[in-house]
């Protein structure tokens, strides 16, 4: 049941809530017990084709070549695709905000970078003889030495995963890593009692959702293409599609609906503008639905992360400095890591005022499945470590840690590392309420602190 | 091109006929040519449940099921619970106790729960968990919707009584 603890920031509401507190009926849960929401896979076209995609056996490997003469004789087979059909193959989610280069290839032309990167797309008429002919598809590689971590990658020596960007990591307008200076950590450190330096790791994590990334496309007879998809990004999806399509926007109509899951996994462009091209060129409607095996194995997972977190903290429990390498491993391409590394730039003094901070965050290529969006990406790996650093600094002085929070925890007008000024915090609340609720007792004075005030 | 082989189900209560694939699933058989979508594919191979249906009164992965073996048979769905527009005790129970958020396990959760208190009216918490572990949800962290089983049990207990 919700409570709403209303004693808070009691002088600042102008009028009570009204909304607030109640629960509301969600206004999509009729369709979903009646089983009348609409999926996007919850139609069929007379004469449709099933695409199932030709994928690297191998995480790093040149292509010698593609034969697909076998796969094109087989029955029910209508159409083979290869990067000759893509009209603008390589392409970038973010050069929509300018954040380039176009670095990965929508079919796989002279090198595949992860094992799973797409390379030929067979269309046939049933998903059985789509299988069949893609297993005759022959493709000749030479297999290249891959890299699976980010230190392995950030080697000199180390093979390089992606041509587009020339080394193994992103380069930003501020250089090899996106940067936050504020005051002097130096200083920091030297008038600190305790300096404490841990690595942090995390593994990549797959969304899983229950209903796996796909599409259905009809055309509509006049050069125009109706998409059904599971996308989380109508937008990103339309825009992508019309440039590596090459063709106007209007031509492309989008349709959306109802997700069945997708936690940031949907939010990449990766089944919609191959199964409109092989629409456009088959003249059949084309459904192209990632089986539960490329779900988990394909779809963009949250990136592995290696947060190396460095502060200075006096014995009565102020932090005096924090330095931070943040590195996001993006796997072979870019899609939305340069954004999500750029994210924890900001986010990592966490919700803490701390007076000299310095933070370096890298987005790493590697020879893994591409990662991308997933629920707060670019921060809530940062949030763990930060979290469990702060309980290693409390034990460090011997200082409860919750007390230590309250210590350091920001409040309105702070001036943030990334030059925000603090408004609106509530984390002094949050801890005085979640200190009552879990019986976690904190000293009186923390009872009188609050987000706004500047008393002590 | 597949041999078609007729399809004679009782599908929530109607006599319904088809031609079907040979070898198709019951799952394809009942989305693509019975028009009842509300069996879904989460994974075709039988780990997820969300194509659960009652076949003859038992619990089935319509997903695992050949279609051409259904022959005769009665399926229920739950595009077919509520009836002359009044919700099913559990479809009520998961809409009024937040049980389904995206929705896509949910047509495979009420039948598995269906399939529950058909059998054991009043089941214990743990025969709820027990009785729904073979249906995985990723949205709702499964309390919502153990609940909801438990209150409908409560509900069609009362209407009984
Ligand atoms: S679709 Fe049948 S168990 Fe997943
Ligand atoms: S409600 Fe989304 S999977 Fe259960």
């Amino acid at each position: 049941m919700i409570r709403l603890a209303k004693e808070y920031f009691a002088d600042q509401r102008k009028d009570d809530l009204h909304e607030l507190g109640k629960g509301l009926q969600r206004s999509d849960a009729p369709g979903h017990v009646t089983a009348k929401t609409k999926y996007f896979a919850d139609r069929t076209f007379p004469g449709m084709l099933y695409l199932k995609m030709v994928r690297s056996p191998h995480h790093h490997a040149r292509i010698r070549s593609i034969d697909t003469s076998e796969a094109e004789k087989h029955p029910g087979v209508a159409r083979v695709l290869t990067h000759k059909d893509v009209p603008h193959n390589v392409y970038t989610i973010l050069i929509l905000i300018q954040v380039g280069p176009e670095d990965e290839q929508v079919l796989a032309e002279d090198k595949v970078r992860w094992k799973g990167e797409a390379v030929v797309a067979v269309l046939a008429d049933s998903p059985r003889a789509a299988e069949e002919a893609a297993a005759m598809v022959k493709v000749d590689y030479e297999v290249l030495p891959a890299v699976f971590d980010i230190d392995a990658a950030l080697k000199p020596d180390a093979p390089l995963v992606n041509e587009y960007h020339g080394q193994n990591y992103y380069l930003y307008d501020s250089g090899e890593c996106r940067k936050v200076r504020f005051g002097d950590v130096e200083k920091g450190f030297a008038e600190s009692d305790h300096i404490l330096e841990q690595t942090y790791w995390s593994s990549p994590i797959e969304h899983a959702p229950a209903e796996t990334t796909g599409c259905i496309v009809v055309p509509e007879g006049n050069d125009r293409f109706t998409c059904y998809t599971n996308t989380q990004a109508m937008f990103f999806t339309l825009d992508n599609t019309s440039i590596i399509l090459q063709m106007p926007g209007q031509k492309l109509h989008m349709v959306g609906g109802t997700v069945g899951g997708g936690f940031g996994g949907k939010v990449d462009v990766t089944v919609e503008p191959i199964s409109i091209l092989a629409s456009k060129l088959t003249g059949r409607p084309v459904r192209f639905v990632y089986s539960r095996e490329e779900e988990m194995q394909i779809s963009s997972p949250r990136a592995a992360e290696k947060i190396v977190l460095k502060d200075g903290v006096t014995k009565d429990g102020r932090i005096l400095a924090r330095q931070v390498w943040g590195y996001t491993d993006a796997g072979a391409y870019s899609r939305h890591s340069p954004y999500g590394a750029q994210k924890g730039a900001a986010h990592y003094p966490g919700p803490y005022t701390i007076p000299n901070v310095s933070i370096d965050t890298y987005c790493v290529y590697t020879n893994r499945t591409p990662s991308s969006a997933m629920r707060g990406f670019g921060v809530t790996i940062a949030d763990f470590a930060l979290e469990v650093q702060m309980d290693k600094l409390a034990r460090l002085i011997g200082m409860d840690p919750l007390e230590f929070r309250f210590l350091n925890a920001y409040r309105d007008g702070d001036m943030k590392a990334h030059r925000q000024p603090t408004e609106g915090a509530a984390l002094i609340e949050c801890m005085q309420e979640a200190s009552r609720t879990a019986d976690w007792p904190v000293a009186e004075r923390f009872f009188k602190m609050s987000s706004y005030k500047t008393e002590a | 091109m597949a041999k078609k082989v007729p399809l004679q189900i009782t599908l929530n209560g109607e006599e319904r006929a088809e031609f079907v694939e040979s070898g198709s699933t019951l799952l394809t058989a009942l989305r693509d040519r019975f028009d009842d979508t509300s069996p879904k594919g989460g994974c075709n191979q039988g780990t997820c449940g969300a194509c659960t249906v009652i076949i003859d009164g038992e619990l089935r992965l319509a997903c695992l099921t050949l279609a051409e073996m259904c022959d005769g048979a009665s399926v229920q769905t739950t595009s077919g619970m509520a009836k002359g527009g009044v919700l099913h005790p559990l479809q009520r129970a998961f809409m009024e106790g937040f049980a389904a958020q995206c929705g896509f396990c949910t047509p495979g959760m009420i039948m598995a729960a269906k399939a529950l208190l058909d059998r054991v009216p009043n089941p214990s918490r743990d025969e709820v968990i027990e009785a729904l572990a073979g249906n995985i949800c990723r949205c709702t962290g499964y309390e919502p919707i153990i609940n909801a089983v438990l209150e409908a049990a409560r509900a069609n207990s009362h209407n009984a009584a």
